[in-house]
This record gives structure tokens, C-alpha cells and sequence, in this order.
């Protein structure tokens, strides 16, 4: 990859569509084991964007998750239709959710997501109006 | 230890990725909660759990996680063993209690994984 060529792709997310939750991050994670990107940063990137569209999938009314490959880190976009998060600091303490039981009963919804998202990132923005939605932009970086 | 002896010391049944037991694992983790899994795993790590739903697959495939054991005789579904057959993710099954295949494996020498992945800070 020279230094203009990014890769991008965008993927839509539809609230309540378990059965496709993942399927974005598993294709992104096949194109950077493709290009060579190491293991290890490869694998941060996927369960960034896995974390994020489980989110929208669970608490979201639908959206979009856009993922740009580029020669020296992967950006990661991800804006939902709603309902927005009132409390974005508090969203973003460990172990507080608002998922109900039948999210817990599958493994999330334990208010892990979003700090495990800022975890996993170099860079990691979210901004969130109620009734409109939330945004967030991940970066990671290969070095 | 390799997958192979896992299935043996826990007396597994093999659901699918027969091709994949030779592979090696160092650590593991005992978990339902699959935040957690994504967070605190390294590479060439077994997942033992009690959750049998697609989510533990993905898990699995987007953590790089070497297989998964159900424990306590939980069965999954067609479509999940077909999915991890497709990704060549051995899954196996166990009779045995989450604690008593966690212990068994400690015993072997195999370690848990306590340290998180960290890079942004909170």
C-alpha cells in the first residue's frame, strides 16, 4: 500500500440484528491480516469495532459503521440514529448499563463497550446528543 | 499444551476443528461475560464458558482465541458449530463444572490472563 492508498469501507448496522453482530469486524479484521498489519494491531482494531457494533446493535435504532484503512492506522467511524446517551461520562464508567437482562444473558451489556472501545484506541472521541445520537471516531495506529 | 491434551484431560467431546487441535495455548480464560474476554485475553488463549450463543464465536474469531470449551454439558446450536466449522475455531464440550475444568487446567500449568490490553488511557 503507497502512502495515498486508503481502503474504506462502510457498513450498516441494524438495531436488534444479533445474528449479524460481527460480521463487519470479522470482514475488517480478514482485510488487515490481508495487507499484512501485525497480529496483535489487527486485533485491537476488531475488537474496537466489534465493541461498537454491538453497541448500536443493542442500543441503538440503527446505523452505520465506516472503517478507513490507511498505510499507517485504521480509523474507525461509527454514528447511530438514536436515542443518544444523556450522561456520556457516566456511559463511559466501567460496569454502568442501561442493557436490559436477555443483552446480559449473551455476554454484553455489562458496561464494558465503551471503555473497552477506548482501551483498544490511540485516539477515541465520542460525542452524543439525545435525540439525535451518538458518534464515535477510533484510531489506531500500527506503530 | 496442546488443544489435543485439553480435550483429553477434560474429557471433551469434539464439536468441530479437528484440523486445529494441535495448537498450542499458554493461558486461558474462564468467563461469560464476553467484554471481558476481549479485554483481558493475548493471544493463544482457550475460552472455557458456559454461554453457547453466535457471540462467543465472534468472540472467539475477533480475540484470536485458539478454541472454546462449553463446560457443564451445555450444547450449542447447529448454526453456531457450523460457524465456528466455517472459521476453524475447534470448539469442545465438557461434562465438568466451569471450576473443576479451570482447576484441571491450572494444575497442567496453565495460567489465567489478568493483565488488560491497554492503550488509551480512561
Amino acid at each position: 500500500m503507497n502512502s495515498r492508498q486508503a481502503i474504506t469501507t462502510e457498513f450498516k448496522l441494524k438495531a436488534g440484528d444479533f445474528g449479524a453482530a460481527g460480521e463487519a469486524s470479522s470482514q475488517i479484521k480478514r482485510i488487515l491480516q490481508q495487507i499484512g498489519v501485525k497480529a496483535e494491531i489487527a486485533r485491537r482494531i476488531a475488537i474496537s469495532a466489534y465493541e461498537a457494533e454491538m453497541n448500536v446493535i443493542i442500543h441503538s435504532m440503527g446505523g452505520i459503521m465506516r472503517i478507513e484503512i490507511l498505510p499507517d492506522r485504521t480509523d474507525i467511524f461509527v454514528e447511530d440514529d438514536g436515542p443518544g446517551i444523556a450522561d456520556v461520562n457516566l456511559a463511559m464508567q466501567e460496569g454502568y448499563s442501561t442493557a436490559p437482562d436477555h443483552i446480559r444473558d449473551m455476554g454484553f451489556g455489562a458496561g464494558m463497550g465503551l471503555p473497552n472501545m477506548a482501551r483498544c484506541s490511540d485516539e477515541f472521541e465520542i460525542s452524543s446528543e439525545v435525540g439525535v445520537g451518538t458518534k464515535i471516531h477510533m484510531v489506531i495506529r500500527y506503530k | 499444551m496442546k488443544l489435543v491434551e485439553v480435550q483429553t484431560v477434560l474429557r471433551s467431546e469434539v464439536l468441530c476443528g479437528w484440523e486445529n487441535l494441535d495448537r498450542e495455548i499458554v493461558t486461558a480464560c474462564g468467563a461469560d461475560l464476553m467484554s471481558d474476554v476481549l479485554v483481558y485475553t493475548k493471544e493463544r488463549t482457550l475460552l472455557l464458558t458456559g454461554l453457547t450463543n453466535i457471540q462467543v464465536v465472534r468472540t472467539a474469531e475477533v480475540g484470536d482465541l485458539m478454541g472454546i470449551i462449553f463446560v457443564r454439558g451445555k450444547r450449542p446450536g447447529p448454526e453456531v458449530i457450523e460457524m465456528a466449522r466455517v472459521k476453524g475455531i475447534p470448539l469442545m464440550l465438557t461434562e465438568l463444572s466451569m471450576f473443576d475444568a479451570c482447576g484441571i487446567l491450572h494444575l497442567k500449568g496453565i495460567r489465567g490472563c489478568s493483565e488488560r490490553v491497554t492503550r488509551c488511557e480512561l
